[in-house]
This record gives C-alpha cells, structure tokens and sequence, in this order.
C-alpha cells in the first residue's frame, strides 16, 4: 500500500502518482470517445466497431493505472488476469452480436444511405 | 468441431491431475495470497477450492491439456510475441476509431470475405479474435473447413489490410504452422 504524505511529498511517490494518473485519464479518454462513437456512428455494425475497440484499450490503460499506483503486489497479479481475461472475452462477445445481428438480417449501412 | 483425442487410461489421470493442480494452485492464491504471502487458513475456504478445482479438472483438463499437440513449446513461444504485437494492434485499433469518431478518418463501411490456409480450431480462434481486436475490422462469420472469413469492415484501408497485405494471416499461420 502506498501510503501518500502531501505535507512531506517524496519524489517517488509523487512520479507514480503522475504516471498512474496519467494512466487512467487516457483511459477515460478512450472510454468517452467510445461512447461518444456508440451515438453517433451510423448503423448496428459501425457502433460495434466504437465501442469493442475503444472499451478493450480503455480497460487496458485504466488497469495498467491502478497497477502503476499499487506498486508490485499480489493485487496487481490480480488485476492483470482481470485485463488479461476481458482482452479474450471482449472481441468473442463483439463477434457474438455481429454475427447474430448479420444472420438476422440487419442490413449494412453503406456510405450516402441514410443514417439508421 | 471436436476431435475424440485418443487419451487411455495413464495419459487421461496425469493431465486431471494437472489441470487440478493448476485449478487449486491458483485458487489459493487467489483468496489466500495478500500482502504477507499467506493469510490465516479456514477449512471451509479450503473445502470449496477442493470442490471447484475438482469439477474443473473433470470437466476442463481437455482443453487445458490436448491429447495431441506437436512443438507445443515452439508454437507457444511464438504466440507469446505474437501476443505482444497484437497489443500494440489493439493500441493502434483505439487510437483508429477515436479518430474515426473525431471524423479526422471516414466511415465507409463494408463487408469482404476472404480464404486462409487455416484449419484448426485454436488458429482458426486466435485469427477471429486478432481480426476483431485490430484496426477497424470485426469477424462475423468463420467456415472452418475452407478457413473462409467474413469480415465487416469500417473503410478501405482496414479491409486491404487483410485481403491485400494480409500480414496477420503470415504472422498466424507462421505462429501455428499452418502456412
């Protein structure tokens, strides 16, 4: 555990504390312009393609942050196989409701079509 | 999809072993291990990860552990620096549609289907997978037995990047040697 003093700030602390945050603010950055893609994207397929790719980077960059800021313990072991497994299961749930959406019929919105 | 792996008697009990003993060493660390290596040891907790690893050993130590398998070490080396590039893909695929989002990129959706030299399972998975974490494209149907993808694309430049180019088909084919 990290513990902070701000009266007395120690260097090394204050790095990881920076690098942490920095960390998880591009993270929140990706996570908010993948949101921002799920609204306005065009179709079904489109919005798929904001919101799988930008969330598996997002979750990355926030969990690499709480590494950062927990220094080497059995919690950042932990978040690891956290990240590790939404890296797998992520593109596998994508994949799941294109390809159920395709085989349902959902068309493919074309560029000059209008917006669905 | 499966293949009846030809595992008697000796061979099926060390791989449920070893997968139980996988399961269990990773259970304990899990609920025991905190900052002081070892906590303090309940019976009950201890039971549990007993039952589980148990079930899991009997119903997963197939997948875990194949029957068959050649270079096993080659081919995981492999996808160790397979995997890193594909982190490096999934850092390229963000900052892709971040930008696609902006509207600095256009959007021109369309579908491709293209034919690989793939045809096991675990190539066959790990190709879907990349082709879904990389820039600007999403897997949406696979037919195993001609390794034919169909691949719903954002814009040109992702779909000549797997139909043109196809450096990730070299890179997964080298990775299970399957070229």
């Amino acid at each position: 555990m990290l513990t902070i003093d701000i009266l007395t700030p120690d260097p090394l602390s204050t790095l990881i504390n920076i690098l942490a945050t920095i960390m998880m603010a591009m993270g929140g950055f990706f996570m908010i312009v993948g949101s921002v893609g799920l609204l306005k994207f065009p179709d079904f397929y489109t919005r798929l393609h904001a919101t799988g790719k930008c969330d598996t980077m997002g979750q990355i960059l926030i969990i690499v942050g709480c590494m950062i800021y927990q220094g080497f313990d059995f919690i950042t072991v932990k978040l690891f196989f956290v990240s590790a497994f939404y890296i797998f299961a992520g593109p596998a749930a994508t994949h799941a409701l294109m390809k159920a959406a395709y085989f349902t019929g959902l068309k493919v919105w074309k560029k000059g079509d209008p917006k669905m | 999809m499966t293949e009846t792996t030809g595992k008697t008697g000796n061979g099926k009990a060390v791989s449920i072993l070893l997968t139980f003993i996988i399961a269990f060493t990773l259970w304990m660390l899990f609920s025991y291990w905190n900052k002081y290596l070892l906590g303090h040891y309940d019976p009950f907790r201890l039971a549990r990860g007993i039952i589980v690893a148990v079930i899991i050993a009997l119903t997963m130590h197939q997948l875990l552990i194949p029957g068959r398998g050649e270079k096993v070490l080659v081919k995981l080396r492999r996808w160790c620096l397979y995997a890193l590039w594909e982190l490096w893909q999934i850092a390229l695929a963000a900052v892709d549609v971040a930008m696609r989002v902006l509207g600095i990129r256009p959007v021109n959706p369309r579908l491709i289907e293209f034919e690989t030299t793939l045809r096991s399972d675990l190539a066959l998975t790990t190709f879907g997978d990349s082709i879904t974490l990389t820039p600007g494209t999403i897997t949406i149907n696979i037919e195993p037995e001609r390794g034919k993808y169909l691949v719903h694309a954002i814009d040109q430049g992702p779909a000549d990047a797997l139909t043109v180019d196809q450096t990730m088909q070299k890179k997964v084919g080298y990775v299970f040697m399957e070229e």
